[in-house]
């Protein structure tokens, strides 16, 4: 009698030990709940400020000049010797007649960007019948006018203490009352290579050249590492040797990747000359760089194919490189593509072997061939960062923000890729 | 294992007839079957297993087994576990190649050829010998695919329909015919566990074997799926020899013409089935099967 009272009493009320027990359970989730909720809250943070940083930068700043052709500027038969700046700043003067001191005028002329005369140029060169017309054109505003547009210059701080003086913000003023400066999606920023001039500067070069980097670095490490892979997991005898070669595959993917860069100087530019800064060389470092991890990522996923598939096919009769060829292999590929593009999107973000090999310079050029100069995405962001004019400060955030992109989009096909092959069983 | 089979047989041809190793086996059967009770040898074996050992590193797991399988017979190996009936069931084609530390001595002919000798190939050898295993193992691809691999890879049809018709023979022969000929493209992993078994057997015999190996082919089924996979072994007996090993007595009775007895890696019994199971000459062959142990 007395024993079931108590065991009862269990029941009801549960003991001090099982109250502490579900204490400390629930003490451990809530901590998993807020490490989880500070991570989080970090790459909100991380996003927000890049995104509320960056978006600007895909809007441009244009302001449309009274442009007259006259035929006197012509004369010289070479259109290329025309004196195009000369052409910006004297529609600028007619459009602000006012204007006359020495000092003002050069404020004035500060309005507009120096890729205005070039856009004259091209105009002319295009359609050499304009001269003499006058014709209206947009183009493109200086920088400061631009990060006053977008809010990022204060009118209210004392006109020393600002980029844009007050005669240039009353001139801006006009401009805007007049329909003549309009801002509107900015092309350049994708359409162009780097440059001094902020509203010039785009990083379609360094698009193209990771994009060219990329592609020597898959067409190398892929084969070469799912290569390695197999062998290592299916035909090489376990012996020293192998653990050896394992043991250093796995110390390779820890190697801090600057190394990989002096090596890459090394042996690609100083021994085998071949030229710096170019696609074909980062693509051989980066190759360094992500082999250990599609191999490890390789031999992983063919570890996970079930021996019994093995045993199918050799119990059929198939040989040892029909079985890895027709039936583990197959097996094995969503998680090597996996490895594959997880490599690929580090390598996609990875500097510091880069500068080593002189993919930090400036190149203005976009790159056409794997031994063109070039600069890659996260290079052309540090490149920015380092930039003093506060318009670089939003190119940079728009170029993470684009880099981001990339690696998203790179990382949702890995996931895609292995959601489309994954054979169930 | 080279040296081994060139003690036992000095000068040993790749092929030799029946009649001289039957000579030569009765000589040598007083020595090494010594500890092999009941009728391990019969008249005109389809394979011949004489002192073999298997060894995984220093351990020894197959001491000194010798044993004929005969045509068209089913034979049962039983045993408790660990008792080495696997590991000698996959030294008769050669599937313990894959385990490197695995080492095996003595000599196993088939048709009177050392399968360990070293100019014989595994790929055709695996086509004379088949095997089912333990978990039904189809390949991740549709179930025309799972039979017709092992023809495409030995190049057994020169066209389509010749494929085809061993597709349909084959699936006959194991029973899944009616029940799948109208999705042959589904995948194989589609079926239930015993038809999946069976498009195992189908893929064996796909190949035309001499041997089957089945490697406890009943133990991840169900009953009825048990008891339709072993009226079918009972068919395939009239057209190859059978070696099953089971965990299940029951089972070694109902489908075996003879039966095996393994423990701790001896053979300490063959005998026919009824003999077996109703009168064992050896006292571990008799605890076993009353249940005293296993």
């Amino acid at each position: 009698m007395n024993n079931t009272a108590t065991t009862n009493n269990d029941l009801l009320a549960p003991s001090k030990r099982l109250v502490k027990r579900y204490r400390a359970e629930k003490r451990f989730r809530r901590c998993g709940i807020a490490a989880i909720t500070l991570s989080l809250a970090f790459v909100f943070f991380l996003f927000f400020t890049i995104f509320s940083d960056g978006i600007s930068a895909f809007k441009q700043t244009w302001i449309e000049l009274k442009v007259e052709f006259s035929n006197d500027l012509f004369a010289n038969e070479n259109l290329a010797a025309a004196d195009y700046p000369g052409l910006v700043k004297r529609s600028l003067r007619t459009m602000f007649a006012e204007v006359k001191s020495r000092k003002d005028k050069k404020l004035l002329y500060g309005l507009v960007s120096p890729a205005a005369a070039y856009k004259l140029q091209d105009m002319v060169e295009a359609d050499p019948k304009i001269i003499g017309t006058v014709q209206e054109v947009w183009v493109l505003a200086d920088d400061d006018v631009d990060m006053l547009m977008k809010k990022k210059i204060d009118r209210t701080v004392p006109e020393s203490n600002r980029r844009i003086r007050d005669i240039q913000l009353e001139w801006i003023d006009k401009l805007v009352a007049q329909g003549r400066l309009t801002t509107n999606f900015n092309r350049t920023f994708f359409t162009s290579g780097d440059s001094r001039e902020p509203e010039l500067a785009g990083i379609r070069g360094a698009i193209k050249g990771s994009f060219f980097t990329l592609l020597i670095t898959l067409a190398l490490s892929f084969p070469i590492g799912v290569a390695a892979a197999v062998y290592l997991e299916e035909f090489a005898p376990s012996n020293h040797w192998t653990d050896l070669i394992e043991i250093n595959i796995n110390n390779l993917a820890a190697v801090p990747s600057i190394i990989f860069g002096l090596l890459g100087l090394a042996i690609f530019i100083n021994f085998w000359g071949l030229p710096r800064s170019t696609p074909i060389v980062g693509g051989l470092v980066l190759t360094l760089m992500t082999l250990p991890t599609i191999i490890i990522a390789g031999r992983a996923s063919l570890k996970s194919v079930p021996p019994s598939i093995r045993e199918a096919a050799l119990g059929v009769g198939a040989s040892k490189v029909q079985t890895v060829l027709h039936h583990v292999l197959p097996l094995a590929m969503p998680g090597m593509l996996t490895g594959t593009i997880i490599g690929m999107a580090q390598a996609l973000g990875e500097t510091a072997p880069l500068l080593m090999i002189g993919m930090v310079a400036f190149i203005v050029d976009i790159p056409g061939t794997f031994s063109d100069p070039a600069a890659v995405l996260p290079v052309q962001i540090y490149l920015w960062a380092d930039n003093p004019e506060r318009a670089f400060t939003e190119k940079t955030s728009a170029a993470i923000m684009v880099l981001l992109a990339f690696l998203i989009v790179m990382n949702g096909l890995a996931v895609l890729l292995r959601k489309k092959f994954e054979i169930k069983w | 294992m080279e040296t081994a089979t060139s003690a036992l047989t000095p000068s040993f041809p790749v092929m030799i007839g029946n009649q001289a190793e039957s000579v030569m086996e009765d000589s040598d059967a007083k020595e090494t079957a010594r500890n092999t009770v009941g009728t391990p040898f019969v008249d005109a074996p389809r394979m011949t297993c004489r002192n073999v050992d298997v060894f995984y590193d220093e351990k020894q797991a197959i001491r000194n087994v010798s044993i004929d399988v005969d045509q068209n017979e089913v034979l049962a190996m039983i045993g408790p576990s660990g008792c080495g009936k696997s590991t000698f069931l996959r030294c008769l084609n050669r599937m313990n190649d894959t385990v490197s530390s695995c080492r095996v001595t003595g000599s196993i002919l088939l048709d009177g050829t050392d399968i360990y000798h070293p100019s014989v190939d595994v790929v055709p050898l695996r086509a004379k010998v088949g095997m089912v295993f333990q978990k039904p193992n189809p390949f991740p691809k549709s179930i025309y695919d799972n039979i017709a691999y092992g023809p495409r890879i030995h190049g057994l049809t020169q066209n389509r329909s010749e494929l085809d018709e061993i597709v349909e023979t084959s699936l006959k022969k194991a029973g899944l015919w009616k029940e799948v000929r109208d999705r042959l493209n589904d995948p194989g992993t589609s079926l239930s566990g015993g038809q999946q078994q069976r498009l195992c057997i189908a893929r064996a015999i796909a190949i035309s074997p001499e041997v089957i190996l089945m490697d406890e082919p009943c133990s991840a089924l169900d009953p009825i799926a048990t008891a339709i996979v072993e009226e079918l072994i009972a068919e395939l007996r009239t057209q190859f020899s059978i070696v099953v090993v089971t965990h299940a007595m029951q089972q070694a009775a109902r489908i075996s013409q003879r039966t095996a007895y393994f423990h701790l890696g001896n053979l300490i019994e063959v005998g026919a089935t009824e003999k077996i199971f109703t009168n064992p000459l050896h006292q571990l062959t008799e605890d076993y099967i009353t249940g005293r142990f296993g």
